[in-house]
């Protein structure tokens, strides 16, 4: 139970922290650091498959290209005086949103400590393997599975469009 | 004070193997400096370090030792945090990467433990894909090494690692996926007893390089990009980057960038060892005489050895080269490679 606790307490601190902050840099390395301690809660949650996924898919893959895309655009620091005076999270706008946000997690959070049936312990659970959740995978969640894929190519494709478009662009400007 | 007499607790086998491995990857990284120098300039007709000890055997601790005493610098316009946490980072995932990884069989060392002790630090039944998060952690110590120097050589060997890890993970991860299927595990250790079988009458014979040869390939190229060596050393390409990420860096920061790569290095022979050369089984050598971990350790060496002549043998890529090759024939040969394997097994039995 301790370590659940530290888990949790580590990514919600950095996960705070990553909106908190101004350098987006720091902001991704504290995402990884968040993705850390959620892969920490599966491993816990005796889900090592999941766990390593978590670190080698988003920590490893996707966090990379999106360090790599802040640094190629490496955001100039134009801050204004009133920029660097008041962080942006506590400016009128963001302030009235939180202010909303807050209560309505909190009237959701209310009603359903209220509503929930009252908790009981699990059975003992099966053993969680690679083969199993393969096989979960291919035939009782096929189809979710297959349109998941479907909706990562139609975005692939959507990049490559907008990449080729701009490249046709340029050439037309050329002549 | 019979607790004073064998056999003792098999904890203190783990501790002492924990400490093994600690010790064990920084004297490799020490001994692969010496046989990088040496080879290379046997290569290139030189004698090499020749001064320090005998052969020239202390020549790494000697470098260790300047390095020690030289000054530490930082570029002024650095990020002082990032700056000194992407070494950390790199040398830390070298270490971790290494811990699921099985040297040996079970052993009672000679009887000295009261029961059998695995030979790796840590026995994760997800070993395979443990090693591959590590590894892709390590990614990040180069490109924060890069960005928060500061300067635009490191930047561009940051961004250039960055790009190729990504480009050759792909492969490297699909290469071995036959090996899974083959061995319906992602224990090391189970798929290195697979391998013990006997393959066309031959004992202990049943390599995954001789079912997988092409898998093999694919999972050396996309391992020798992964770990930045020649020929696709880009990240630090000297002519054209200074020294890439790590130019700015002096002094212990320096080594332990060094040393971060030459125990990636052992950390992918030890995983390719275990994977496709059979790990501790030879031929005709029964796992009853009890030298599997030498056996392991020799097929690392070898490995090793390989990494070194490749280096100093082939001439580095282009950049565009470099991406052609990654993702227009390692990737579709890697993904070949899996259905076939996906194929004979299905309906041959392999």
């Amino acid at each position: 139970m301790t370590l659940f606790y530290l888990f949790a307490a580590l990514a919600v601190v950095s996960s705070l922290l990553v909106i908190a902050q101004r350098n987006p840099i720091y902001s991704v390395l504290l995402l990884i650091a968040s993705f850390g301690a959620l892969s920490g809660l599966y491993v816990l949650l005796e889900a090592p498959f999941a766990a390593v996924i978590q670190i080698i898919v988003y920590a490893g893959a996707i966090m990379v290209l999106f360090l790599f895309v802040v640094m190629l655009l490496n955001a100039p620091q134009e801050d204004t005086e009133y920029d660097v005076r008041v962080h942006p999270l506590m400016r009128p706008g963001p302030l009235k949103f939180g202010a909303a946000l807050a209560v309505l997690l909190a009237v959701e959070l209310v009603w359903a400590l209220s509503s929930a049936p009252p908790a009981s312990a699990f059975g003992p659970l099966p053993e969680i393997t690679v083969t199993t959740i393969g096989r979960t995978l291919f035939t009782t969640y096929a189809f979710p599975f297959e349109v998941t894929s479907l909706l990562i190519l139609v975005a692939m494709v959507g990049a490559v469009l907008m990449a080729r478009r701009e490249e046709h662009s340029g050439e037309r400007g050329k002549r | 004070m019979s607790f004073l007499l064998p056999p003792y607790p098999v904890i203190f086998g783990q501790i002492a193997m924990f400490l093994v491995v600690l010790l064990g990857l920084v004297h490799a990284a020490a001994g692969m400096v010496w046989v990088e120098r040496k080879e290379a300039a046997r290569m290139q007709q030189r004698v090499g370090p020749t001064r320090v000890g005998p052969f020239g055997l202390l020549q790494p601790f000697a470098d260790v030792l300047k390095l020690m005493f030289k000054e530490n610098l930082k570029p002024g316009a650095a990020d002082t945090l990032l700056f000194y946490l992407a070494p950390l980072v790199c040398a830390t995932t070298a270490f971790a990467a290494f811990s699921v990884v099985p040297i040996g069989p079970a052993t009672t060392l000679l009887g000295l433990l009261d029961e059998p002790m695995k030979l790796q630090v840590a026995d994760v039944n997800v070993a395979v894909l443990v090693v591959f998060a590590i590894a892709s952690m390590g990614v990040y110590g180069i490109v924060l090494a890069g960005w928060a120097s500061n300067s635009k050589y490191s930047l561009l060997g940051g961004l250039r690692s960055s790009a190729q890890m990504i480009s050759y993970e792909l492969s490297y991860g699909m290469s071995l996926v036959g090996v899974l299927i083959l061995a319906n595990s992602m224990s090391l250790t189970e798929i290195v007893d697979a391998q013990g079988a006997s393959l066309l009458g031959i004992p202990h014979a049943r390599w995954y390089i001789f079912l997988q040869p092409l898998g093999f390939l694919i999972f050396l190229t996309a391992g020798i990009a992964e770990t930045n060596r020649a020929p696709f050393d880009f990240p630090e390409a000297e002519q054209e980057l200074v020294a890439g990420y790590h130019t700015e860096y002096s002094s212990m920061t320096f080594a332990l960038f060094f040393l971060a790569e030459y125990i990636n290095m052992v950390t992918v022979s030890a995983v390719a060892t275990d994977l496709f050369l059979g790990g501790w089984y030879f031929p005709f050598v029964p796992p009853s005489w009890g030298i599997g971990w030498l056996i392991f350790l020799a097929k690392v060496g070898a490995l090793l050895f390989f990494y070194v002549w490749i280096r100093w043998t082939l001439p580095r890529y282009r950049y565009d080269q470099l991406m052609t090759f990654g993702w227009k024939i390692l990737l579709p040969a890697s993904v070949i490679n899996l259905i076939a394997t996906a194929a004979g097994v299905l309906y041959f039995g392999l």
